[in-house]
C-alpha cells in the first residue's frame, strides 16, 4: 500500500508540472484546448490525491506500523475515531491533507468558472497547481507520508494526548479548508492582474470562495478556542499563541476584503486595495501553514521540525514579490472608476472598517513575528505576551464593534446627518443606558469591558432597529404578518440580513470575551480530601479521589492508562450547584528507560477538564494529582524491578495497585478553579456568526442569475425596448 | 503486483481525463465580445441589486425622499447604459 501512496505522489507531481505548462501555454498562445487540459489536470490531481489520502487513512485505521507516520503518531491504544484523525497530527499527513483539500477546492472553483474568464482562469489554474506542486514536492523530497520501516515496530508512539478531543477531529480540516480556500481568490486575483482583466468579473467569481474561506477559517478558529478552553488545563480560550494568531490574520484581511469588494462591485472603486487584500490574505494563509509546519516559533500547535522552513520562506518570498510587482505594474488599470459621493455613506464606513481590520492584522503580525524580528535585529529572541496584544487590540476591537453598528444604519452612496442622527439615536441611548445601568448596578469598573458592553448594546440596537424597520417596510408593501414578513425580508436580501446577523454574532462573542476575561475569578489551591476553596461566590469542596485504570475504562475515552481525579461538590451560599469530576490522564510513553511500569504512565499527562456551564457563568475545574509521593514512587520502582517488559498485563496490575494506593491514601492535589461570566456567549456568538454566514452565503445569487437570464431572454425577444422594460421589472 | 496495476490504472485514467480536450475536435473560437458580455451581465445584476438596496434604504429610513430620488435616478441611468450596451452587443452578434 505504501508503494501505491508513493506512486500517487509522483504521479500527482507530474500532473502538476504538466498542468502548469499546459495552462500557461494555452493562455499565452491562445490555445483554449490546452487551457482546458490544464484545468482537467486539476480534476485528475484531486482524484489521485484522494487515492493517496485514502491509502494513508487506511494505514492509520489498520495500525499499519510499517508506515513511519502511523508508528510516530498512532498506536493500538489510541481510540479508533482518534486514529482516523491522527493522519493530520503528523507533519507528513498534514501536508497531504493540505494538498488534497487544495486540489478539491481548486477543482470546484475551476469547474464553476469553466465557461468564464478563460484567460484569468488559465493563470489561476497554473498558480493553484503551483501551490499543490509545492506541497507535493515537500512530501516527495522532505516529509514523505508513505515512508516505511521494516520490520515494523510492534506498537506506535500514540497520538499526542492533547489532540484526543472531539473538536480536534474537525478543527484542523476546517482550518486547512480555510487556508486552502484562501489560495483560490489569491490565484484568481493574480490571474486577473496577469491577464489585465481587473473588472468586476473576477471579484464576482471569487466572492463566494473568499466567503467560504472566511467562513471555514472562522469555524476552525472557534473550534480551536473551544478545544483550548475545554481540554488544555489553563482555562483560557485564546492565548495569543503564534499559531492562533496565524489563523486569525488571514481571517481579518478576508473580512476586510468581503466588505471592500462590495464597494468595487457597486462603484468600481478600491481596485488596488482589493487586489492587495486578496493577495495578502493568500500570502498570510501560506504563512499560517508555514508557522504550524516549520516549528520556527514556539507554540503548542507547532508540530513540525525545522526542515521545511527554507522552502516555505522561498514560496512566501515569491508570493510577496510577485504580488507587489503585479499590483505596482498594473496600477494604471486599477484606478477607481468613481469617487466617494459623500463622507457620510456606507462606503466610507466600510473603508474605516477596512483600516481597523488591517490595523488589527498589522498589530497581530508585529506581535507574532516580533521574536524573529528581534532576533534578526539584536541577536537574541524577545517575545510579547497577552498584555501587549490587549493594549493595542482592545481599542481597535471597540472601534470595529462600533462601526459594525453604524454601517448598517447608514445608506449607500449618500446619507444626511439628519437621517444618521435619527437612525443612531435610539441605539446610542441604549448603549449609554447599558453602561449607566452597569455602573449603578455595581459592576466593577473595567473601562474596556464597560465600553464593550456599551458598544455591544449600541450594535444590538442598530441591528434590531434594522430588522424592525425592514419588517415594517415589507408589511407596508405586502400586508404579511410579522414572522412571514421577516422571513421574506431575509430571503429576498440574504447578503444584507445574513451580514447583519454575522455582526450580531460578533458582538455577542466580543461581549462574552470582555465579560469572561475582565470579571473572572481564578484560584489554584492545593487541597486534601475534605477541604474546600472559595472561588468568587462559589465554594468547591474536595469530596473524594477517583481513579480508573486501563485505556478501555478511561471515562474520557482518550486511551489513557491511568486517570486520577476528584469528585468536587460546588455550592453557592450553602446550596448545591453542581458535582464536578475533573481528572488527569496519564499515558504510555515510548521511553524504555522509565521501566516496565513507569513507561505505562510516563507519557505527557493531560487534564480532563470538568465544568458546569451556564448562560450566566461557567464553573471550570482541573486537577493535577501528585504522583511523586514517596509511596507511589516506590510502587513504580518495585514494579519496574520485578516486572519485565514482556509482561505488560502484570505491569498494568502494578498500575492498578498504584491507583488503589492513591484512593486509600490520597495525597493533596493541585486544583485550578475558574468562575467566568458569560463564556457560553462566546460559543453562542460563534454559532450566530455561523448561522448568519450560512444565510449570507446561501445561493440567493442563483435566483438573481435566473432572473437576469430571464430578463436577458426577454430583452433579446424585444430588441430596442428591452432596457427600459428590464429596469421596470427590477 | 496489485500496486503496479492500480498505479497504471490511475495513470491511464489521468491521461484520458487530461488529454480529452486535446483529442476533441477544436471548436470555433469564442466571439470577441464574449468577455465584455459576461462583465456587463454581472454589472447588470449588481446594478439591479443596488437599485433594490437603495429602495430598501429609503423604506427603512436611511435615505430622505430627495436623496432617494437622486440616487435612484442615477442608478437607473447607470443601469440603462449597461442595458443599452448589452443590446448593442446583442445586435452585433446577430449581424
Amino acid at each position: 500500500m505504501a508503494g501505491l501512496g508513493g506512486a500517487c505522489l509522483l504521479l500527482a507531481l507530474a500532473v502538476c508540472v504538466y498542468g502548469i505548462g499546459a495552462s500557461l501555454y494555452g493562455v499565452r498562445r491562445s490555445r483554449p484546448e490546452f487551457s482546458d487540459s490544464g484545468r482537467r489536470a486539476v480534476y485528475a490531481l484531486a482524484g489521485i490525491l484522494t487515492v493517496a489520502f485514502a491509502v494513508l487513512e487506511i494505514a492509520f485505521l489498520r495500525n499499519d506500523f510499517t508506515f513511519n507516520a502511523v508508528a510516530d503518531t498512532s498506536s493500538r491504544t489510541t481510540p479508533g475515531f482518534y486514529r482516523a484523525a491522527a493522519v493530520w497530527s503528523s507533519q507528513e499527513g498534514s501536508l497531504l491533507l493540505w494538498a488534497w483539500l487544495s486540489s478539491l477546492w481548486s477543482s470546484l472553483a475551476l469547474f464553476l468558472t469553466r465557461n468564464r474568464m478563460r484567460d484569468v482562469a488559465s493563470y489561476a489554474t497554473a498558480i493553484l497547481l503551483g501551490f499543490a506542486g509545492f506541497f507535493i514536492s515537500l512530501m516527495v523530497f522532505y516529509a514523505n507520508p508513505f515512508a516505511t520501516t521494516r520490520p515494523a515496530p510492534l506498537e506506535g508512539a500514540g497520538l499526542d494526548p492533547l489532540l484526543r478531543f472531539p473538536t480536534m477531529m474537525i478543527h484542523p480540516p476546517m482550518l486547512y479548508s480555510g487556508y486552502t480556500l484562501c489560495t483560490v481568490p489569491f490565484a484568481f486575483g493574480m490571474g486577473a492582474l496577469l491577464a489585465r482583466r481587473v473588472d468586476a468579473e473576477w471579484i464576482g467569481a471569487v466572492r463566494r470562495f473568499a466567503f467560504a474561506a472566511w467562513f471555514l477559517l472562522g469555524v476552525g478558529i472557534l473550534l480551536g478556542a473551544r478545544w483550548s478552553y475545554s481540554e488544555l488545563g489553563w482555562g483560557g480560550y485564546w492565548g495569543w499563541d503564534a499559531v492562533e494568531n496565524a489563523s486569525l490574520m488571514p481571517w481579518l484581511t478576508g473580512t476586510a476584503f468581503l466588505h471592500s469588494l462590495m464597494i468595487q462591485e457597486k462603484r468600481g472603486m478600491l481596485k488596488v486595495w482589493n487586489a492587495s487584500l486578496v493577495l495578502a490574505t493568500g500570502t498570510l494563509a501560506i504563512m499560517g501553514t508555514f508557522l504550524v509546519r516549520s516549528g520556527i516559533l514556539n507554540s503548542i500547535h507547532a508540530f513540525g521540525g525545522q526542515t521545511l522552513g527554507v522552502p516555505f520562506v522561498c514560496l512566501i518570498a515569491v508570493m510577496i514579490v510577485g504580488s507587489i510587482y503585479l499590483v505596482v505594474s498594473r496600477r494604471g488599470m486599477l484606478r477607481s472608476e468613481h469617487r466617494l459621493d459623500s463622507l457620510l455613506s456606507r462606503e466610507s464606513i466600510f473603508m474605516a472598517n477596512n483600516l481597523v481590520l488591517v490595523g488589527l492584522c498589522f498589530v497581530i503580525f508585529w506581535g507574532t513575528y516580533f521574536p524573529l524580528i528581534s532576533e534578526a535585529l539584536t541577536g537574541h529572541e524577545a517575545s510579547v505576551g497577552p498584555p501587549w496584544f490587549d493594549r493595542y487590540t482592545v481599542p481597535l476591537a471597540l472601534i470595529l464593534v462600533l462601526l459594525s453598528g453604524i454601517g448598517p444604519a447608514i445608506a449607500w452612496r449618500r446619507a444626511t446627518f439628519a437621517n444618521a442622527r435619527r437612525n443612531l439615536l435610539v441605539p446610542a441611548l441604549l448603549g449609554l443606558g447599558t453602561v449607566a445601568l452597569l455602573l449603578v448596578g455595581g459592576v466593577p469598573g473595567d473601562p474596556g469591558a464597560l465600553a464593550m458592553f456599551g458598544c455591544g448594546a449600541f450594535v444590538i440596537g442598530c441591528i434590531g432597529q434594522e430588522f424592525q424597520r425592514g419588517v415594517r417596510a415589507r408589511r407596508a408593501m405586502s400586508g404579511e404578518v410579522p414572522p412571514v414578513a421577516l422571513l421574506a425580508l431575509v430571503r429576498r436580501n440574504r447578503r444584507r440580513y445574513g451580514g447583519y446577523i454575522v455582526h450580531l454574532g460578533i458582538v455577542v462573542l466580543f461581549v462574552g470575551v470582555a465579560a469572561s476575561s475582565s470579571f473572572k475569578h481564578s484560584v489554584e489551591p492545593t487541597l486534601s480530601v475534605g477541604q474546600s476553596s472559595k472561588v468568587g461566590a462559589y465554594t468547591v469542596h474536595y469530596v473524594r479521589p477517583t481513579a480508573t485504570v486501563s485505556p478501555a475504562q478511561d471515562a474520557a475515552h482518550t486511551g489513557s492508562t491511568l486517570a486520577l481525579g476528584a469528585v468536587l461538590d460546588v455550592t453557592k451560599n450553602g446550596r448545591h450547584v453542581a458535582t464536578l469530576y475533573p481528572s488527569e490522564g496519564f499515558y504510555a510513553s515510548d521511553e524504555p528507560s522509565q521501566g516496565s511500569v513507569g513507561s505505562l504512565i510516563g507519557g505527557q499527562p493531560v487534564s480532563h477538564v470538568a465544568m458546569d456551564a451556564g448562560v450566566t457563568r461557567d464553573v471550570w475545574s482541573a486537577i493535577a494529582p501528585d504522583l511523586e509521593t514517596p509511596q507511589l514512587k516506590r510502587i513504580v520502582q518495585i514494579g519496574n524491578k520485578t516486572i519485565p517488559f514482556a509482561r505488560p498485563e502484570d505491569a498494568l496490575i502494578a498500575v492498578a495497585f498504584l491507583a488503589r494506593s492513591y484512593l486509600q491514601h490520597p495525597p493533596p492535589a493541585q486544583f485550578h478553579f475558574i468562575v467566568s461570566p458569560l463564556v457560553m456567549w462566546i460559543w453562542i456568538g460563534g454559532l450566530i456568526v455561523i448561522g448568519g454566514g450560512l444565510i449570507a452565503i446561501w445561493p440567493s445569487g442563483l435566483a438573481l442569475r435566473r432572473r437576469a437570464r430571464a430578463l436577458a431572454r426577454a430583452e433579446s425577444a424585444q430588441p430596442g425596448a428591452g432596457a427600459e422594460q428590464g429596469l421596470a421589472r427590477v | 503486483m496489485l500496486v503496479a496495476i492500480v498505479t497504471v490504472l490511475l495513470l491511464g485514467i489521468a491521461i484520458l481525463v487530461i488529454s480529452a480536450p486535446l483529442r476533441a475536435t477544436r471548436s470555433a473560437p469564442e466571439p470577441d465580445g464574449d468577455d465584455e458580455l459576461a462583465a456587463l451581465g454581472i454589472a447588470r445584476e449588481v446594478k439591479y441589486r443596488e437599485i433594490r438596496d437603495a429602495e430598501l434604504d429609503y423604506r427603512t429610513g436611511k435615505l430622505s425622499q430627495a436623496d432617494y430620488e437622486t440616487v435612484d435616478a442615477t442608478l437607473r441611468s447607470e443601469a440603462l447604459s449597461i442595458l443599452d450596451r448589452l443590446t448593442e452587443l446583442g445586435e452585433q452578434d446577430a449581424d
